[in-house]
């Protein structure tokens, strides 16, 4: 019987989970380790955070899922791995430390045949002074839409924000309540929720009355506006390939939202932030509510050797994300191929570790490397949306079970991010007849220039369109996953 | 002729240089039976990139 461990219950590990215990079945044990007791369908975090849904509507317990599956499941967080086992055995174990109320703290050893990383980031608030508390949660300053937790924060700070608007606009004292969201540093992924967010806000306060007493602003480490960490992308619309650019700057200016782009939020206090822009310049803002999205990094894991000694750099990158089937010296932005981007995301050196979804290292960025004349970095860090993170870890768990039922040379199944597109719907608003979402594809989400070169993606699969039918596709889309995530009669048949 | 929608050209310089709908895109957008129609195209659109992308 063989041991597959995923560290990590989120989009990522959750798929390969079910999937690995679909295909292994009771002959061998599929063992998850994931600190939180509750599974969250995190693109809904945004809804919750203006107050359109609830954290019951987004979460659900995940014991009854892995039970029914047959998954043992572990209610604790990862925190070293030993791939070459201990000096008294050479089986290869993770130490884990519960979360659970009743062990609280308690560490263990669990041996493993494979394991598979899909720890997600690190939310790095830290990384600038003043977005976090430096413990490393998020700090006072501002709200954050990253865990359901946070967004209900963040909907309680927003009501009281256009409850002020309200008072304001009745007494007649016109003073407007400033609203700032996007990136809290230069090095941040992850924009489309941010975007989501600030449309979304913008769409409550319509249906408050208060628009008019708001300045609302968008401020991003995006060298153009709808980059989007992606080098932005090329669409088909009226026989023209047009820039996303031109379509996000349309809806920036048809909303009334102003934009800072280029900036790296160097300092965030009660109020006001000051930050960089890429020519050098230093800038201040001041706000009444803002939701900056924090860098991410790798959770932070320890790897060690037989004898103990500490070989953390040979599993993971300095960013503390794990090295997989990647590139990692390609070099200068004119040396960047698609090739570069991992397929199978087995780690080079221990064939038995993958990692996948966001925990995995990417060789480069996709989007244009800036830095300003005082040497700080400003671009946007690879985006690995849900669509990516879910095909990956599918085609992992797919690898192992083979490795474990057809032998250790079996051929591993490939999903590289240069061959693969995504689908994304990101919300304006929500409202089953008032609402709408910017509905897209994008295919490869790597661009490849050497296959398609010009814009470096198939434009006949790269489109975008904003309207009510993006909104009940994303309304659709979160029950669908739910569903999925809950095993539900079908689920297979879901796709990522 | 007055055209509320094109009003926040003016606001500024960022708004100036880009394009803003006119109120028939903008009526499409939130018509029911043209976005029930889009509903479709935009489903069959994706499940070709999912069904490219497994
Ligand atoms: C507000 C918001 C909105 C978004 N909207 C969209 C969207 O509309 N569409 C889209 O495609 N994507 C969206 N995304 C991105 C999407 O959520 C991510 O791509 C996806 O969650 C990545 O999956 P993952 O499994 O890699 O990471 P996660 O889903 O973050 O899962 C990581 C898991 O690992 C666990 N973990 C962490 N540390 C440890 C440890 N040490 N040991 C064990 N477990 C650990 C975490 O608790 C978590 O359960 C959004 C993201 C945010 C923040």
């Amino acid at each position: 019987m063989a041991r597959v461990v995923i560290m990590g219950g989120g989009v990522s590990g959750h798929t390969a989970a079910t999937f690995s215990k679909k295909w292994l079945g009771d002959e061998h044990e599929v063992v998850v380790v994931t600190p939180n007791s509750q599974w969250n369908w995190i693109p809904s975090n945004i809804w919750v955070g203006v107050g359109q849904m609830q954290k019951k509507d987004v979460v659900f317990p995940l014991a009854p899922v892995y039970e029914k599956a047959g998954i043992v499941y572990k209610q604790a967080l990862a925190k070293a791995i030993h791939p070459n086992g201990k000096e008294s055995s050479d089986k290869p174990f993770i130490v884990i430390e519960s979360t659970k109320k009743d062990s609280l703290g308690q560490t263990e050893e669990l041996e493993y045949d494979y394991l598979i990383n899909a720890t997600g980031p690190k939310l790095n608030f830290d990384a600038t002074p003043g977005l976090g508390n430096g413990k490393g949660q998020m700090g006072t300053n501002t709200v954050s839409v990253c865990t359901a937790e946070h967004a209900i924060h963040a909907n309680l700070e927003l009501k009281q924000v256009f409850e002020k608007a309200k008072k304001a606009k009745e007494n007649g004292t016109g003073e407007k309540q400033k609203i700032l969201v996007g990136t809290g540093h230069g090095m941040c992924t992850c924009q489309g929720a941010a975007f989501e967010y600030i449309f979304n806000i913008e769409h409550e306060a319509k249906k408050a009355g208060v628009r008019d007493m708001l300045d609302i602003k968008w401020i991003s480490n995006e060298a153009f506006l709808g980059d989007f960490g992606m080098g932005g992308l090329h669409m088909k619309v009226g026989g023209y390939a047009v820039s996303s650019k031109l379509f996000a700057e349309s809806l920036y200016a048809e909303r009334n939202v102003e934009w800072i782009i280029g900036a790296h939020t160097s300092k965030v206090e009660d109020g006001k932030i000051e930050y960089e822009l890429l020519d050098g310049t230093k800038h201040e803002e001041t706000f009444d509510f803002a939701m900056l999205i924090p860098p991410f990094s790798g959770v932070g894991f320890k790897a060690y050797d037989k004898d103990g000694s500490d070989i953390t750099d040979v599993l993971f990158a300095p960013n503390g994300f794990m090295k997989v089937d990647a590139k990692y010296d390609a070099g200068a932005y004119e040396n960047w191929k698609a090739s570069d981007w991992p397929s199978t995301y087995q780690n080079p050196s221990f064939s038995n570790i993958f990692a996948c979804g966001i925990a995995f290292a990417p060789p480069h960025l996709i989007s244009k490397p800036m830095t300003s004349p005082n040497g700080t970095a400003i671009n946007p860090t690879p985006p690995r949306t849900g669509m990516p993170a879910g095909i990956i870890g599918k085609a992992v768990a797919h690898s192992v079970c083979d490795m474990i039922k057809k032998g250790k040379d079996a051929h591993l199944h490939e999903a590289s991010m240069a061959e693969m597109g995504a689908a994304c719907v990101a919300s304006a608003g929500k409202g089953i007849l008032d609402g709408s979402a910017a509905a897209m594809t994008v295919y490869p989400v790597v661009p490849d220039f050497e296959k398609y070169p010009g814009t470096g993606r198939d434009t006949d699969y790269t489109f975008g369109e904003i309207g009510l039918a993006g909104h009940w596709i994303k309304h659709i889309l979160h029950h669908m996953f739910i569903w999925k995530a809950k095993l539900k009669p079908g689920w297979t048949f879901i796709p990522e | 002729m007055k055209k509320k929608e094109e009003e926040n050209f003016a606001l500024n310089e960022q708004f100036n240089l880009t394009m803003i709908p006119g109120s028939f895109a903008r009526k499409m957008r939130t018509c029911k039976i043209w976005q029930f129609f889009r509903f479709i195209v935009i489903n069959i659109k994706m499940l070709i990139v999912v069904s490219k992308s497994h």
